[in-house]
């Protein structure tokens, strides 16, 4: 569910539809309220191992968020440790499978592959930026965290997050477009 | 011949570790002041005042800056007039780092084979460089070195016949390859000279200089100024977003080199620049 506030920017609630999806465009400002998986290089690992066996996921990835992010431990009485953005470029080999199955969206920082974006094409899936490096700004707007797999793992483990106005911006969208080459383009001197 | 005991070293290492990841240097915040100045992006704008706010919730709720709390390295000026007592100065740092990394609830990212990939558990080992200089003072420059910028990081063995100006088009390329990836406004540490691995240590330590600070051979500052300015045309801005802020610096140290070579390595280093160190 979208919904354009005064202040310009989009709220949204997961999970996302094809139709929240389609509606946003890359450049736009959203604020993300609701629940997001949090999975990195080595939960991608176990993952698509799951998947090339034939075998059931942890998480339903229908409809929802991952967050690329291995946040810090959290100190006695907070929610969560700082919890900025990963690279999203590492996870390029194993996010085409992931989209297949319905994940609508992403949350990183840095460039795409080109099979990548074309799978967000075709399956309608979104890539949003967080702000890499802004960890302990982006904590706050965690409520709840709660590990749902590879505890093992430790700060790769899979994490339900529950957020509220966790502000991203629209990186890739559904219809091709790249706000890092547009950006680039409109500033290049 | 002035005796300092592992002890010691290890207390400092653990508290360079942890304020390295709480308080960002007075330099960085000046950095991101200056660029406000100057930044067209509205979107470049909001990441720099946003990195400010970041910088200052780290220092005031005790959070990490970013939560890639880094890989530590560790260079190390040894007076040859002292001697380390009660163990190996490698072990003393290690301590440091473990219980920094622990106790200061800063993350474990280090994996003991790059093969198995299991983590370590409390962010060691350290990478650690040693140089011997006269005296009888110990000291320690502490990094924590980001991930995503480091794996940005290059090298290239250049001719002598490619030059000085083959040279800062490798140094550009460096930067706008790392692009959006490598979190910036980024910072370039460059060694050129010496051979293969000296080169790449010398980029390395070439960002221990504060930033704003100019290069102390006016020559190699005329350069780096060059460089920083081609950098900021590049368009990619906070983050990738666009914007006339990619780098906020350039570093470059240089060595002596072979008549045949001309190496130079880039390490890439993003926004969350975090250094520290003391003199013993
Ligand atoms: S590149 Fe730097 S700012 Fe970005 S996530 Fe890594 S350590 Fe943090």
């Amino acid at each position: 569910m979208i919904k354009l506030a005064a202040d310009g920017i989009k709220d949204i609630r997961t999970p996302l539809s094809d139709a929240d999806v389609e509606s946003l465009k890359s450049g736009d400002r959203v604020r993300i309220t609701g629940v997001l998986y949090t999975a990195r290089d080595a939960a991608h690992g176990r993952l698509i191992a799951l998947l090339d066996e034939g075998k059931p996921l942890p998480i339903d990835v229908k409809g929802q968020i991952i967050y690329y992010t291995g946040p810090s431990p959290a100190r006695p009485g907070m929610v969560i440790g700082s919890v900025g953005p990963t690279t999203g470029g590492r996870m390029d080999t194993y996010t085409p499978k992931l989209l297949a199955l319905g994940l609508k969206g992403m949350i990183g920082k840095g460039a795409r592959s080109e099979p990548v974006r074309e799978a967000m094409k075709r399956h309608k899936a979104i890539y949003f930026g967080a702000v890499g490096g802004a960890g302990a700004f982006l904590s706050r707007y965690v409520k709840k965290v709660e590990i749902v797999a590879y505890e093992d793992l430790g700060t790769e483990a899979i994490r339900r997050l529950e957020v509220e106005g966790f502000p991203v911006i629209v990186v890739n969208d559904a219809h091709g477009n790249d706000l890092y080459e547009e950006g680039m383009k409109q500033y290049a001197r | 011949m002035r005796e300092i005991h592992v002890s010691t070293i290890s207390d400092a290492v653990k508290k360079l570790c942890v304020e390295a990841n709480y308080d960002l240097e007075p330099d960085m915040l000046r950095a991101f002041d200056k660029a406000l100045k100057t930044e067209r992006s509205p979107a470049g704008k909001q990441v720099l005042e946003m990195l400010k706010e970041n910088a200052q919730l780290a220092r005031t709720q005790k959070i990490p800056y970013c939560q890639d709390t880094g890989f530590v390295v560790c260079f190390v000026e040894l007076g040859q007039d002292v001697h380390i007592a009660g163990g190996l100065l490698t072990d003393a740092i290690n301590t440091g780092v473990s219980q920094g990394y622990t106790e200061g609830y800063l993350r474990a990212s280090i994996v003991k084979s790059p093969f198995d990939r299991k983590n370590t558990g409390d962010n060691t080992p350290a990478v650690i460089h040693v140089d011997v200089v006269p005296g009888a003072d110990l000291k320690l420059m502490v990094m924590a070195k980001g991930g995503g910028c480091e794996n940005r990081s290059k090298y290239k063995m250049l001719t002598p016949a490619a030059g000085l100006e083959r040279v800062k088009d490798w140094i550009l390329e460096c930067i706008k390859t790392a692009g959006p990836d490598a979190c910036p406004p980024l910072i370039a540490g460059v060694g050129v000279g010496g051979t293969f691995e000296k080169a790449a240590i010398l980029s390395k330590k070439a960002l221990f200089r504060g930033i704003g600070s100019p290069n102390p051979d006016p020559q190699v500052d005329a350069i780096e100024k060059e460089v920083l300015d081609k950098a900021n045309r590049l368009g990619i801005g906070p983050q990738g977003y666009g914007g006339d802020t990619t780098a906020f610096a350039i570093h470059i140290l240089t060595y002596p080199c072979h008549i045949t070579s001309l190496p130079v390595a880039v390490t890439i280093e993003c926004h969350a620049h975090r250094h520290k160190e003391v003199t013993l």
